[in-house]
């Protein structure tokens, strides 16, 4: 899709962003394929692939049946012949049906042939609530697969890091999960370098460094800390993780930011009990055991299915949420 | 992009076409030769419901009433109203997301139907299910369903629950007698392709279960045509060949024509205890759902569908063809008329009812995910506003 002028003023939103990564790989890599349902003719069911059938035709971009264990299988089977499938899953709760081929088949290859065999796929699937969606259509599941080993899970929140990771993703030679926040889809703009460029999976990003707490968040979560800490008192010095991937984890970048400020709050749509922000808590203690002041808190969704829109935004970890958690914490 | 232009990949990816099977002509007595002019009429009422209570679902989508996703049932209210009456009232039924009509034709009250969409606490889930999860289990409708396909092996295991009533327990669950019952799963012609619906009819076809695989085939799984999505779409019951279960193709746009080829099919079903699979042609007039661009079509295709719409025909035939004892029309023009005056009322009063309902209280967040009261459920839950977990 070529640069429109509101994309030259404004800057590209995440889904110009990742069709524009998409484009790019295509032209470079004739082995990328897309499959999935309603990609092509419709641009896919957030219209992230419009206008990538028109320009690279029907063998390239798939219009597939409705079925997504047949989708992420055949894309196995792919890539297993040295191709580079790229199947999307229209939401993360259909990535039920698919679960078997991801888990069992997409994750284990690798290990199961002893490196003979390889699966560099990327599964693209809209991620996370806020968009007044029902369950499955709202989940965030991410800890289940970061608990899968050999798949490789990302989850960016910003343009710029969308295309940097999605590249890296679709250059990598293992499966990685590539999960898009999809209340973030539309809603934030930002200049984007227009030609192609990689960001490392497995690096995080500090957002603003800080001295007194660190939050560390992924997702569309992001935001809402942004917005927590602007609530905040503008002595306190906060300084903010963006964890871009969530497994393989970025260890050091966290580890470094707490033995720094001694605190750590943890944000997450996912539910609390084994969401992965209970990993996170866990390496803190293991790593910086002697430079905690307070306990590590955590701020999540509830143990309970996403609830429908009314009470979605009581369920999400909002801003108000966030900065309560990090006053507490603060006041340890 | 000239190495696209001359690239080698070229599988030509388009399905073959062939001539569709058309549904079957009956001859011989009618199913609907008994039923009184009144369950007709009755009929006409339900599917205007369904199409009122639809357009006014839209306008309130549109007016930000109702969030999440919502998938519209216009065009398709003969399948939902032909195929429930031939049905016992407790007779199980499952169906996907576009699950209004099922719900409305099934008896289901439209304000309950109403709130639901509109997340309020007295929707038929409390407000917590949506547009795509409605369920009345005094009316045995056990659920729109949201993962396409996946419902196809719960509408299997009611009807296999009814036939271990029958041929072992020898009577109810609830302890009543056994009963023999059909239950039957809709799917959409999109879940023609989901293994759950492959694994489900080999269970029904292998142990002999009483349940009826619905196809309500609007042609499209959302933005893709059938014959670009299935084998076999000319005739799909070669895929209920495969697992030795009857199939039948039906027209699903008229109603009476739908009741007389389908309700044969349960009583047969019933008597038997076997499966069935149908292929009913029915057409929806709008997107899949309410965000669709609808480039896999033309506007003079929906146009040619509307020129058949189910409601005309039924209404022209009650006030016209249909003649009681009296040699005159069952149906008068006036009649009709005050149909639906009485169901634009009634889903004024559907659309009232939800406007003035609760949203549900944020304890709700926590009730219903095990057996209530759950007292270790979320050990630190402070939350939304400071509010503390009730339960605890």
């Amino acid at each position: 899709m070529p640069r429109t002028d509101v994309m030259k003023q404004k800057g590209l939103t995440l889904v110009d962003a990742i069709n524009e990564a998409l484009e790019q790989e295509m032209i470079r890599d004739e082995r990328v394929v897309l499959l999935g349902e309603d990609v092509g003719a419709n641009g896919g069911v957030f219209r992230v692939t419009e206008g990538l059938q028109k320009i690279f035709g029907k063998d390239r971009v798939i219009d597939t049946p409705l079925a997504e264990s047949g989708i992420m299988g055949s894309a196995i089977g792919l890539a297993m012949a040295g191709m580079r499938p790229i199947p999307e899953i229209q939401f993360e709760g259909f990535l039920g049906p698919a679960f078997d081929q991801l888990t069992n088949h997409a994750a284990r290859y690798r290990s199961r042939t002893r490196g003979a065999i390889t699966i560099p796929m990327t599964v693209r699937v809209p991620v996370g609530g806020g968009i007044h969606a029902p369950e499955l259509h709202s989940d965030s599941p991410e800890a289940i697969y970061a608990h899968t080993p050999g798949l490789k899970v990302v989850m960016p929140c910003t343009p710029v890091d969308a295309k940097g990771l999605l590249t890296a993703a679709i250059r990598d030679p293992d499966p990685v999960v590539f999960f898009e926040p999809k209340r973030v889809y539309r809603s934030f703009r930002e200049e984007v370098p227009e030609e192609e460029y990689t960001i490392p999976i497995g690096q995080a990003k500090v957002v603003s460094e800080g001295t007194d707490l660190t939050v560390v968040t992924w997702g569309a979560s992001v935001f809402e800390c942004l917005a927590a800490i602007d609530k905040l008192p503008e002595d306190v010095s906060i300084e903010l993780i963006d964890l871009r991937t969530i497994y393989p984890i970025d260890l050091d970048t966290i580890v470094q930011s707490v033995q720094k400020t001694g605190r750590c709050v943890i944000v997450h749509e996912a539910p609390k009990t084994s969401g992965f922000g209970a990993e996170i808590s866990s390496l803190i203690q293991e790593n910086c055991f002697l430079h905690l002041k307070a306990p590590v808190q955590r701020v999540a969704g509830f143990d309970t299915v996403m609830p429908y829109y009314k009470l979605e935004l009581d369920y999400l970890p909002d801003s108000k949420r966030i900065a309560e958690s990090v006053t507490q914490t603060l006041a340890y | 992009m000239t190495s696209v232009a001359n690239s080698p990949v070229n599988m030509s990816l388009t399905p073959t076409k062939t001539t569709a099977a058309q549904p079957s002509k009956r001859t011989g007595p009618r199913a609907s030769d008994s039923l009184p002019p009144s369950t007709l009429v009755r009929w006409l009422r339900d599917m205007f419901l369904i199409r009122e209570f639809e357009n006014r679902t839209a306008q309130a989508y549109q007016q930000a009433k109702i969030g999440g996703f919502c998938h519209l049932y216009t065009g398709q209210e003969a399948t939902a109203v032909g195929t429930i009456a031939a049905l016992n009232p407790d007779d199980p039924i499952v169906t996907a997301y576009r699950d209004h009509g099922h719900a409305l034709a099934r008896g289901m009250d439209p304000g309950a139907c109403m709130a639901e969409m509109f997340g309020k606490a007295t929707g038929c889930a409390k407000g917590k299910g949506g547009s795509m999860h409605m369920f009345d289990k005094p009316n045995w409708l056990f659920g729109g369903h949201g993962i396409v396909g996946a419902q196809t092996p719960l509408g299997t295991g009611l009807a296999f629950a009814a036939k271990y009533e029958v041929e072992v327990m020898k009577r109810g669950v609830d302890g009543g007698p056994a009963k023999k019952k059909v239950s039957l799963a809709y799917l959409g012609d999109g879940a023609l392709n989901q293994g759950a619906l492959h694994e489900a009819m080999n269970l029904a076809g292998l142990y002999g279960i009483p349940v009826i695989y619905i196809v309500e085939n609007n042609g499209y799984s959302m933005g893709t045509s059938i014959d670009r999505g299935t084998t076999m779409s000319e005739d799909l019951r070669k895929k209920a060949d495969a697992y030795g279960i009857r199939g039948e193709i039906i027209d699903g746009l008229d109603v009476i024509d739908l009741y007389d080829a389908f309700k044969p099919v349960v009583d047969w079903c019933r008597e038997n205890q076997k499966p069935a699979f149908v292929d009913l042609k029915t057409y929806r007039y709008l997107g899949h759902s309410m965000s669709d661009p609808q480039k896999y079509r033309t506007k003079e295709e929906v146009d040619q569908y509307k020129a058949k719409d189910s409601i005309d025909r039924l209404a022209a035939h009650l006030m016209e063809d249909r003649k009681g004892a009296d040699g005159k029309p069952v149906l008068t023009e006036q009649q009709f008329m005050d149909i639906q005056t009485e169901v634009k009322a009634t889903v004024k009063a559907a659309l009232d009812f939800a406007e003035a309902s609760p949203i549900p209280d944020e304890s709700e967040l926590y009730t219903d995910v095990f057996v209530n009261p759950q007292p270790n459920l979320s050990p630190t839950c402070e939350y939304t506003h400071g509010a503390k977990n009730p339960l605890l």
